[in-house]
């Protein structure tokens, strides 16, 4: 920890100007032995404090992996990025020596992942775990640490959770765990909080109470939240702005009210089609044809072009810039315009 | 085999305050799964493993084998009268005497008792057998805990050398150490390091497998997304999901130690004379067995008892630890 200067790490609570952390034409790839995987080409998106950003894409469009960059948890090799740049407070994080980076990594920056099972160390109790927190970046002694577990416990609402400190993760229901997940990584009040996918591996009931708590600790602690997730369900209550991601692009950036009452692409327009919905029971649920695209070998033009029901003959050779559409909107659509007009097939 | 044990942590003195509870507690035995205590207090890995060894007649055996083997090289006087090391117990007038009612053993070629031999000899089997493990343990853990988390040219580098030592056949490679420094240093230390130098990656190897496994898995990954250094992965997240297969190989590991000390001794480069080895005793009494098996036999078995104590004691440790061979 030696090498990190402090006036290399972003001034904390600095000045208001420019978003919290802004993602710039990042791009990601993986060397593998079939070829170099673009798994994220070029993405760019912001978040502010007390702001909610939902990543929205299927499997492999690049969300994740857009996540891991910013943590900086990625494995290099076979990751490498190759452009881009991660400003934090006006930081560029790529820039920053690991050490620097691991000091960002929990305390300004934290995340929490889907499978809160696999993510929490089995051979420890929660208590351990959330208090290590406080233990190693605050150097408090165990009992501090873990009386702040009991609290933080009761922050994310835990029942009992003086009695259940002891406990192993095994022995907490998917919900406590996913609170536990979360208590963990807010414990050091970050100013960004990534959440990747963190309600997908439970039950609908308790996804609601996830996302609520986790809409109640942004409230309270204004911190900015990236929610990455598949679920257009899940983002409609909790989300400001909607970054839709296909093929390791942004193809939609709107405010969550726009995009729902009239999206500005093709993919956007088809997810929200392949919501079932109650007034139309009977009829077949509409789905995207075509299969997503293979990152070794993507399509010329634009990414989306043998899926979308709006192609025309340029879509297959020149790939469609990320067209503003408002100041707050922006498509990666040549026919934008025909989407936002269309009637809803 | 306290040594393995310590870095786990915190895990463990839950662990050993949760023996006592459990003991009373009929939890039902379900395989593969975990237990609630007595008192609502959680089961771990530890506390389930050391549960299911309790009910093992195997393990209980071989660990009061254990136990016996261990009183015997502290307290050796508290089985025999005789002392070995005083040159007026022998008496070559008796030599080769067989069993009598003070010496249950015999004599042996030197007119020594025999039993007295035996329960003395057990002291270097112990201490070598059980040093031999701890260093072993430690050197090829480090080296392995770290090669498997850094992988790439660290790991590539310590696997090769690792390779050059599996290369060697055990035996040779210890004989040949064990002679070359013959004399330069205590005899007994001497084995201890020669066994040492060709053992450890063993333990290497074993470990860098656990940990390559245990890293891919998403609590280290969350850890490091929470802010958790390299050390910090390595000894509270990594080791402590690693250290079970390392602690299986090290008891079992323990019996071949001591068989191969006996194996060096009998050679002429292990232990050497006037202290007393199983192994040298073995030897001494080979020239002429025919004559006189006892003072062959009588070290032989207690050998073979004590290497099968502790391979005994690994297996059903093994056992308990990884519930996927239930």
């Amino acid at each position: 920890m030696t090498k990190t200067t402090p006036d290399a790490l972003p001034a904390e609570g600095g000045p208001g100007d420019g978003p919290l952390l802004a993602v710039d034409n990042l791009h990601v790839e993986f060397q593998t032995r079939a070829g170099v995987v673009r798994a994220v080409n070029g993405v760019s998106y912001t978040v502010g404090a007390g702001e909610t950003l939902a990543v929205l894409g299927e499997s492999g469009s690049g969300k994740s992996v857009t996540a891991q960059a910013i943590m900086g948890i990625l494995d290099m090799p076979p990751a490498v990025i190759p452009k881009g740049e991660i400003r934090f407070r006006g930081t560029d994080l790529l820039k920053l020596s690991e050490d620097a980076r691991t000091q960002v990594r929990g305390q300004r920056i934290a995340m929490i992942f889907q499978d809160a099972l696999s993510a929490l160390n089995p051979v420890f109790t929660v208590g351990w775990q959330i208090s290590e927190m406080f233990r190693v970046h605050r150097g408090m002694s165990k009992a501090d640490g873990m009386k702040k577990a009991v609290e933080l416990m009761d922050r994310v609402r835990i029942p009992a959770a003086r009695q259940r400190v002891h406990d192993y993760p095994h022995q907490f229901s998917g919900g406590m765990r996913q609170r536990i997940m979360i208590a963990m990584s807010i414990a050091l009040d970050p100013e960004v909080l990534i959440a990747d996918e963190p309600t997908t591996a439970l039950d609908v009931t308790v996804q609601a109470q996830i996302m609520e708590l986790l809409a109640d600790l942004q409230r309270e602690s204004q911190m900015g939240l990236i929610l990455i997730t598949h679920d257009l369900g899940v983002v409609a209550d909790v989300a400001d702005k909607i970054a839709v991601m296909y093929a390791g692009r942004i193809v939609e950036n709107a405010p969550v009210y726009d995009i729902y009452k009239a999206p500005a692409h093709p993919y956007t327009k088809g997810l929200l089609d392949s919501i079932p919905r109650v007034d139309l029971k009977g009829q077949e649920l509409y789905a995207i044809k075509g299969l997503p695209p293979n990152l070794l070998d993507l399509p010329s033009g634009c990414s989306f072009n043998p899926r979308c029901p709006y192609r025309q003959d340029n879509c297959v050779t020149d790939a469609p810039p990320l067209y503003e559409i408002s100041g707050v909107r922006s498509s990666a659509c040549h026919y934008w315009r025909e989407v936002l007009d269309g009637e809803r097939q | 085999m306290s040594n393995p044990t310590p870095p786990v942590g915190p895990g463990l003195p839950e662990t050993q305050t949760m023996v006592s509870d459990t003991v009373t507690a009929p939890a039902p035995h379900r395989q593969g799964k975990h237990k609630q205590a007595k008192g609502g207090k959680p089961a771990s890995l530890w506390t389930d493993a050391w549960y299911d060894l309790r009910r093992r007649p195997m393990f209980i055996l071989s660990v009061v084998i254990i136990l016996i083997l261990l009183v015997m090289s502290f307290w050796p006087q508290l089985f025999t009268s005789v002392d070995p090391f005083n040159a007026r117990t022998c008496d070559l007038s008796t030599a080769r005497q067989g069993p009598s009612a003070g010496h249950l053993f015999g004599r042996d070629n030197l007119g020594c008792d025999v039993y007295a031999r035996t329960i003395y000899g057990a002291r270097n089997s112990i201490v070598i057998g059980v040093l031999t493990t701890i260093i072993t343990t430690l050197v090829g853990g480090l080296f392995g805990i770290v090669a498997g988390y850094k992988s790439g040219l660290v790991d590539s580098v310590s696997s090769r050398l690792t390779e050059v030592f599996f290369a060697i056949p055990p035996i040779l490679g210890a004989l040949l150490i064990a002679a070359t420094f013959r004399g330069r240093a205590n005899s007994i230390l001497l084995v201890i390091i020669a066994l040492a130098v060709l053992g450890w990656p063993m333990t290497y190897r074993i470990m860098r497998a656990a940990v390559i496994t245990a890293k891919s898995q998403d609590f280290v990954v969350a850890a490091r997304a929470l802010g958790a250094g390299a050390g910090r992965i390595m000894f509270r997240h990594l080791l402590p999901n690693s250290v079970a297969p390392v602690i299986v190989v090290a008891t079992i590991n323990l019996g071949g130690f001591i068989a191969a000390e006996a194996a060096l001794s009998f050679l002429g480069v292990g232990v050497l004379s006037p202290d007393i080895s199983w192994g040298l005793m073995i030897a001494d009494a080979r020239d002429r067995f025919l004559e006189a098996p006892l003072p062959l036999i009588f070290p032989a078995v207690f050998l073979c008892v004590t290497v099968l104590a502790f391979i005994m004691m690994g297996d059903a440790v093994r056992d308990a630890l990884d519930p996927k061979l239930r």
